[in-house]
């Protein structure tokens, strides 16, 4: 590819368009975490800290509801596995890093990053560059993301609730759901999961989710099979 | 306080899942049946979030025209579907959200 500092810009610029899909993400994150009275201090350092936007999400409306503690973080994990996913999927291109790179690649790996590094590197696994590559684009990706929760949390309480921005929520949900949605084994995970969300709702301790996702990845597995497809 | 412990909760969790693998040694590999079932994940798991938001009407299911939060869904998953964008996805949403509530 090209040397390390240029792929750190290439990198750096790769993000922007990006922050079309992430501000907006970001905004309502930012705007749902200040409704429910989260102080802006405590959603900043969540948002910090935890950097992955769809658990956050998941975890405002579960602490709204007044969940206890154990089962926001169980719904957190469940959301995010597939972050263990992109881990395994990703660790080729850096095992020849320092451990310190490695600590910093695991940070700030998330959906967007992840999908675009591999769009420039997954047919090129030995190619100079990855980590300066993936750090730009990290960088981009992140001050982004921090902005946007900022800037949600800051409009948050101000905003009148007629406009029903608490509804921005799922539909975030459903923007970053449905284009994942590429084959017929998917489509079935997703709708089956769906369903068992809605007819489980009422079971305690949030265990929807989790049956939800185990009936999903099921289902899944079974039409891929059916069908004889590899997706 | 327990706001902190939720926060510290997610953080060591998620930065364990996304550490996992590139932090331990190239011979430890996910077993191929886990892998291909990580792959369903985010399309259930994601799916099983909002479903209940948009069919469900104070716990109870509701499939009836007066259920605006699901027209409007409906609207936002052919945009999604279609474009696949994420703002775009969101904007129309709530437009149909506020059109859906005036017409019905």
């Amino acid at each position: 590819m090209q040397p390390a500092r240029t792929e750190f810009r290439t990198g750096l610029r790769a993000g922007l368009p990006l922050l079309i899909a992430i501000v907006p993400f970001g905004l309502v994150t930012g705007v749902a975490m200040a409704a429910v009275g989260i102080p802006a201090f405590e959603a900043m350092a969540m948002s910090v800290l935890v950097f992955a936007g769809a658990s956050m999400l998941a975890a405002t409306q579960l602490i709204a509801e007044g969940a206890p503690g154990l089962i926001v973080v169980l719904a957190a994990f469940i959301v995010n596995l597939r972050l263990l996913m992109y881990s395994a999927s990703i660790r080729p291109y850096f095992a020849g890093e320092s451990l310190g790179r490695r600590l910093l690649v695991s940070y700030t790996l998330v959906d967007n990053p992840y999908a675009l590094f591999l769009q420039r590197f997954g047919a090129h696994p030995e190619a100079a560059g990855k980590f300066d590559y993936f750090l730009g684009l990290s960088i981009t990706n992140w001050v982004g993301w921090q902005a946007s929760v900022a800037a949600g949390l800051l409009v948050g309480n101000q905003l009148p609730t007629a406009w029903k921005l608490e509804f921005a929520a799922p539909l975030a949900f459903i923007a970053m759901s449905v284009p994942l949605l590429r084959d017929k084994a998917a489509v079935a995970a997703a709708l089956s999961a769906g369903v068992t969300a809605v007819l489980a709702h009422g079971l305690p301790l949030r265990l929807g989710l989790a049956l939800a996702a185990a009936v999903g990845i099921a289902v899944g597995l079974f039409t891929e099979k059916l069908l004889g497809t590899k997706a | 306080m327990n706001l902190w412990l939720i926060i510290l909760g997610m953080s060591v969790a998620t930065f364990g899942q996304r550490a996992a693998f590139l932090l331990l040694p190239a011979r430890v590999q996910l077993p191929a049946p886990l892998r291909r079932a990580l792959r369903y994940v985010p399309a259930a798991v994601l799916t099983a979030i909002w479903a209940p938001e948009l069919l469900l009407q104070k716990g109870v299911l509701s499939l009836a025209l007066g259920n605006e939060r699901l027209l409007a869904g409906i609207v936002a998953v052919a945009i999604a579907w279609r474009f696949r964008v994420t703002f775009g996805t969101i904007a129309a949403g709530l437009v149909a959200l506020h059109l859906f509530d005036w017409m019905f």
